[in-house]
């Protein structure tokens, strides 16, 4: 089974992945998957029917959006990074935690660099697909990498402002 | 100068720790070039045709002596004694090891330096009035504005992997001397009817290969609610600006293919989801005004005896005055401009020993505050007028008194062929070859201000869109050629240059400028400048100079 970076109870672990990343051309195996925005608006509704956990990819032209009211019985949106410069799932991901207050896993697939820890974790991201082939160790040092940060943003850290006010 | 506190001073630290363990990681082979691109990038370093440079940022061109004495050893010890100084108002190494920027960017640290968002897609350093804090003419000190948004903008979480770079602008005063227009957000400061501050806000302007005049998308923005409309700019822009193409992936792109109503409009509809929730609070601006130490003028007569004595004694202390000295906001002082286009150099270069030079008279003279322009010059923004002859003095001594500010030897010019990658042609020697042609000082003096500004390549780093005079470097089968624009203006009468005619060859340059100017001194009414003449009779008498002979 494929390793998942995740983020719990402030440090990073590595877990066995419980879905399946399934493409539109594929029929779907049984179990929990992780379908596109396109199969999941044809085939959710049955899906979540049948019991199982729903992730829904999202690409980076995607608009989060239109998933807004189905957010509540969705366990995964994976925002998706086709290059590590293309920084659209950023937005997606805080709008996904600040806007649409979503509790679900939010996760970073796609072109995922160590590099873009920090900026991850702060918009929201607690599940990780490195592509650089990253350890939870090696990802926990990059996202903590700085002691303090400049702004507010969806993981909820005390921005320098407010520090300073403490 | 705003004074960093123990946060700000961590945080960089911090930076130079992360950057220390990606070098190693370069040195060792564990990642490759390609892999560090991005890295190395993200921190001002590029690989060009020589060697790595080093671009290290000035927030909003302002420097400390301390700063600027470090700046000039870093120069002395690991580059060849000089740096070049940028129109974003940073300082470039252009000759730097990459073993060695692991340290250098330590030492920068040391003095609350850095060299983060000097490159990479992402908001870059801001820029504000060189003369903030001494011009009578603004409304606030537009510093203040800067330093919050190079703190909101540092490591943006959101906003660091934009479509491409992204530029922002403030200033106070009507006399715009930042180029607001041409940025990715202009701000102006403004004052209400009711006396409340606000902020013009203008996007979408920008320079090279498809320059644009940014247009307003809002009248006023009350200054509380800066940063929450940054936020609804910078997001709209993170989604819809293109990604397909670099060339076209710059906000002014978004603007100009939206409409700058509509693009207003989805600004304003993300502005009202965000709310107030991204605003600085009131406490923490209040703050940042705090920690800019105070200037702290003497009472003094507006007259000042012993420099009217000396200026009446030294024509050449008089033409520096004339040009290089500009009235401050308080009686018996001045603002004094350095030039760093001393006839036959390299515009915007300094060597160590000259930025010494600067930083001791700053610390002596000058309230230890030094200002970069995105002109390519120096300022000391707070010299008294008794002072002013020895200064003076000083800056002549060290070949800093070149009394050209915004003469038609003070041109902008990108480093161009001579160590950029991406350059047509070369940009310093031709305005080195123009300085030379008008090193008459009396003839510089009555042509008065005319801003030339050069470009080796369509990206237009030397800003030459916007020149009084504009010069792009072009390749043509592989020989360098000078396409000529004219009319263009960065500043509050901000508009695009129009092409000439057919690019000219580089020993052409020179003379054809003499020409214009020609055309200029003969055209001339009142007390119009190059450009209002130009703007005034149009291209056609310049035309016809610079190519009569050729038909």
């Amino acid at each position: 089974m494929p390793k998942l970076v995740k983020f719990r109870d402030g440090g990073m672990i590595a877990l066995d992945d419980a879905f399946t990343h399934v493409d539109d051309e594929v029929s779907l195996p049984p179990g929990d998957v992780i379908i596109s925005l396109t199969r999941f608006q044809a085939e959710g509704e049955r899906l979540l029917s049948e019991g199982r956990s729903v992730g829904v990819r999202l690409e980076a032209g995607e608009e989060v959006e239109a998933l807004a009211y189905d957010l509540p019985r969705i366990a995964v949106v994976a925002p998706a990074f086709p290059k590590f410069r293309d920084g659209r799932a950023y937005t997606a991901a805080r709008l996904l935690r600040e806007r649409y207050g979503y509790k679900g896993e939010v996760r970073a697939v796609g072109d995922v660099l160590r590099e873009q820890a920090q900026f991850m974790v702060r918009c929201g991201f607690d599940a990780f697909e490195p592509a650089d082939g990253s350890s939870p160790e090696q990802w926990e040092h990059a996202a903590r990498r700085f002691r303090h940060v400049y702004q507010r943003a969806a993981d909820g850290r005390t921005p320098a402002f407010a520090e300073r006010e403490a | 100068m705003y004074r960093y506190d123990t946060l700000d001073k961590e945080f960089l630290a911090d930076r130079a720790t992360e950057f220390r363990e990606q070098v190693a990681r370069r040195l060792s082979g564990e990642i490759t070039e390609d892999q560090f691109k991005p890295i190395r990038l993200m921190n001002g370093l590029y690989l060009q045709l020589h060697a790595y440079m080093l671009r290290i940022a000035i927030p909003y061109g302002s420097l400390s002596s301390r700063q600027l004495r470090r700046l000039a050893w870093i120069a002395r010890t690991y580059d060849k004694g000089y740096g070049h100084f940028t129109t974003r108002t940073n300082l470039q190494f252009h000759w730097i090891k990459l073993g060695d920027t692991p340290d250098i960017l330590d030492h920068l640290a040391s003095v609350d330096m850095h060299a983060i968002q000097t490159s990479g897609n992402c908001i870059r350093n801001v820029t504000a009035d060189p003369y903030a804090g001494a011009t009578a003419e603004e409304l606030d000190d537009p510093r203040i504005w800067a330093e919050a948004m190079r703190q909101w903008s540092s490591l943006h979480p959101e906003f660091s992997f934009l479509p491409r770079k992204f530029k922002i602008a403030v200033t106070a005063a009507p006399k715009d001397r930042t180029a607001a227009k041409v940025h990715d957000i202009g701000l102006v400061l403004k004052r209400a009817r009711d006396g409340a501050l606000g902020f013009e806000v203008m996007v979408g302007g920008g320079l090279g290969r498809t320059p644009h005049v940014g247009p307003t998308i809002r009248e006023f923005l009350p200054v509380n609610r800066l940063f929450s409309y940054l936020e609804a700019i910078l997001r709209v822009y993170n989604r819809h600006g293109r990604r397909d193409n670099m060339f076209k992936a710059r906000i002014k792109i978004l603007v100009a293919a939206l409409g700058a109503e509509e693009f207003a409009r989805q600004v304003e509809a993300e502005w009202e989801k965000i709310g107030t929730a991204s605003d600085l609070p009131d406490t923490e601006l209040a703050r940042v005004r705090a920690a800019f130490s105070p200037a702290s003028f003497e009472t003094l007569p507006a007259r000042s005896e012993a420099f009217e004595t000396a200026k009446a004694a030294s024509p050449a202390l008089a033409r520096f005055v004339r040009n290089n000295v500009k009235p401050h906001k308080k009686p018996g002082y001045a603002i004094v401009e350095i030039s760093l286009k001393a006839i036959g150099e390299t515009p915007g270069d300094a060597t160590a020993d000259q930025m010494d030079v600067v930083a001791d008279l700053a610390e002596r003279y000058g309230q230890d505050d030094i200002r970069v322009t995105h002109e390519q010059n120096l300022v000391l923004p707070h010299v008294k007028l008794d002072d002013l002859p020895d200064v003076h003095a000083a800056l002549a001594a060290a070949g800093l008194a070149t009394p050209n500010i915004n003469l038609i030897s003070d041109i902008i010019a990108c480093p161009g062929l001579d160590y950029c990658a991406l350059a047509n042609a070369r940009a310093i020697p031709v305005a080195q070859s123009i300085a030379e042609h008008f090193r008459d000082q009396d003839r510089a003096e009555e042509i008065g201000e005319l801003k030339i500004k050069i470009s080796g390549c369509i990206n237009a780093c030397g800003h030459h869109h916007v020149g009084h005079i504009g010069i792009l470097g072009v390749d043509k089968k592989g020989e360098e050629f000078y396409q000529l624009s004219l009319g263009g203006s960065g500043a509050e009468d901000a508009a695009v240059g129009q092409i000439l005619g057919p690019a000219l060859p580089a020993n052409r340059v020179a003379e054809a400028v003499d020409l214009l100017v020609d055309v200029y001194l003969r055209e001339r009414t009142g007390g119009e400048r190059f450009l209002d003449t130009f703007r005034r009779t149009g291209a056609a008498p310049f035309k016809e100079a610079v190519y009569a002979e050729a038909r």
